[in-house]
């Protein structure tokens, strides 16, 4: 397109030659525009969280609006009962059910791709049908066969674990699948030449070719994890991840902390990103 | 990975498919599968067949009443359709916001591409919550949006955005956008620009290039976007809770209440079912009609 665009526009400006120059630029660059425009409104209710970490709540709890500035509610930020617990629990949990989810996911994914057997078919529906299942009827699901199991009075950390494993499985099958399907087998036949024996191979060639599938599998794992809400809140029983006390404190009005986190979350996750970026570019490749 | 294995590699029915044990891989996963997705599905479906006239206290009789889906959708079918024409109008505004950004990103952003995506992705590292309060606020009576639109007046002055349809499906569009955005980059990322050239040099014009070449090409990106959009769309609860009133409640805030506050378990599986199977078959159909089978 980029060309056709480019070919056009001469035509055009030729009946106007002032506008030549910008009305060019415009054509060439108006898809980019769009999408910078999108990506600004993207960030759009961000900077009403970072705002609102700095407002000074009215009453007790944070109002809408922004009203004086203060540092108050980074210095006081466990201060809101069951706050830093909640997040504690939230990074145990999404940690457990991302290696689990990670290790169980990938094993399947070679499984799928490098082997064949009977059953594939069958297999592939059953992973991707909890994709195509919405969130509210896996967690009632399983918050029913729990009941149905006893759990009740057991519902809490390994209740939560177990469904995060479940939703997050699928998609790590389908990120490593993915990164698999698109990898050369010939370098894996030619360490095999080289006399490599198959852990050899399996793990100074295939592993290595495919990590950025499996990092990628566990990432999307664990953000799935820590920000689930819907089916949290059919396995947690009482106990509280981020998202349910965010969630929870809905009736007694939002404490102003809770933006502390969300700004440190969203802060704190961008600068891992810089971080692990410089370091591959540093890396001789 | 194990010596029989070695020795099939000669049996290869695709290349770098081999037969042999390999697929033990499979099973610690599956029997996850089966035990947490599978086991509790088919018992939600013997639960949706319960006698309505139990209750969670005294336990229900197992009467296989079918009767429970007809009463059930008889009384939610308003739910039903809401859910999926606030799920529908969701899916097409993401897919016209992101396709551009997607694009953009694929073919316009030279070396800042790695800096955009990780822009696609950065607000959504903040939690879902969060970000739908702040939603909550930007579209407050008092807030800016409404307070421009009605200076406009495009809204009557005592109009409101907040607690209006306008706002969950805002909301909707807003949570749901990066999982449209990155498919349909992963699928663009990979379209070959010669073709585009190509058909640039053959005289199409750049909007039948688009229609002919780069559209067809970015399909899998463009159906798993949709999918990944319009599933967890229809069952959301949180936008309409947080953004709406009980008028523009879905289906998800009915289970929800059904299963955790009214404790009427037969009604909630039903609907659950409901949603599950209305969901499977139009994603099925939805699969088929598009010709994109990589996805599953």
């Amino acid at each position: 397109m980029a060309t056709a665009v480019r070919e056009t526009a001469p035509e055009r400006s030729a009946s106007r030659p002032r506008h030549r120059g910008w009305w060019r630029w415009f054509t060439d660059n108006i898809v980019l525009l769009i999408g910078i425009a999108v990506l600004v409104y993207t960030f759009v209710p961000i900077g009403y969280v970072i705002a609102l970490s700095f407002s000074k709540p009215s009453g007790r709890a944070a109002s809408a609006e922004f009203e004086t500035f203060t540092w108050d509610n980074w210095t006081t930020v466990c201060e809101p009962d069951g706050l830093c617990e909640s997040l504690q629990l939230s990074f145990a949990v999404s940690l457990v059910a991302t290696v689990v989810a990670t290790l169980l996911g990938t094993l399947m994914a070679f499984a799928l791709v490098r082997h064949s057997f009977r059953g594939r078919a069958a297999s592939n529906l059953l992973i991707f049908l909890p994709m195509a299942t919405p969130e509210v009827v896996m967690g009632s699901s399983l918050l029913a066969m729990f009941v149905s199991l006893g759990f009740n009075g057991a519902l809490g950390f390994i209740t939560i674990v177990i469904a995060h494993i479940l939703f997050c499985l699928s998609f790590v099958v389908v990120t490593v699948k993915a990164r698999l399907a698109g990898m050369d087998s010939r370098l894996e036949q030619a360490a095999m030449d080289l006399y490599a024996n198959e852990w050899q191979t399996f793990r100074l060639v295939t592993l290595p070719l495919a990590m950025p599938g499996i990092v990628a599998g566990a990432l999307l794992a664990f953000s799935l994890s820590f920000d689930d809400f819907i089916i949290t809140n059919f396995t947690s029983g009482q106990s509280q991840t981020f998202p349910l006390y965010v969630y929870g404190s809905k009736l007694k009005g939002f404490p102003a902390q809770l933006f502390v986190i969300g700004t440190l979350m969203f802060v704190v996750s961008l600068l891992l990103v810089v971080i692990v970026e410089l370091w591959r570019r540093r890396r001789p490749t | 990975m194990n010596p029989s294995a070695t020795e099939a590699v000669n049996v290869t029915d695709k290349p770098g498919q081999r037969r042999g044990k390999g697929w033990l891989l499979l099973v610690p996963g599956m029997l996850w599968l089966l035990m947490f997705f599978l086991f509790p599905t088919v018992q939600l479906f013997f639960t949706s067949l319960y006698d309505p006239s139990g209750s969670f206290e005294q336990g229900y009789a197992m009467t296989w009443h079918f009767q429970n889906y007809a009463d059930a959708i008889k009384e939610t079918s308003d739910l039903f359709v809401r859910s999926f024409l606030y799920a529908g109008i969701t899916t097409l505004v993401c897919l016209l916001l992101a396709y551009p950004l997607a694009y953009a990103i694929a073919f316009k952003s030279g070396r800042w591409k790695n800096v955009m995506l990780v822009l696609v992705i950065a607000p959504f590292f903040t939690s879902f919550l969060l970000r739908t309060l702040s939603w909550q606020a930007i579209l407050a009576d008092q807030g800016p949006v409404t307070g421009f639109l009605r200076a406009l007046a495009i809204l009557p002055d005592d109009g409101r955005l907040l607690a209006t349809p306008i706002a969950v499906v805002a909301g909707l569009i807003y949570n749901f956008l990066p999982f449209m955005t990155l498919p349909l980059y992963a699928s663009l990322d990979k379209v070959d620009h010669r073709l585009i050239e190509a058909a640039g040099d053959l005289y199409s014009s750049p909007f039948t290039g688009f229609r002919k070449v780069t559209l067809p090409l970015s399909m899998p990106g463009l159906v798993s976007g949709t999918l990944l959009t319009f599933i967890p769309a229809s069952g959301d609860y949180i936008n309409a809770e947080l953004l709406g009133t009980p008028r523009e409640y879905m289906l998800g805030n009915r289970i929800q209440s059904a299963f955790l506050v009214e404790q009427n378990y037969p009604l909630a599986a039903t609907l659950s079912l409901s949603l599950m199977l209305l969901v499977v078959v139009m994603v099925i159909l939805y699969i088929r009609r598009s010709g994109t089978e990589e996805l599953v």
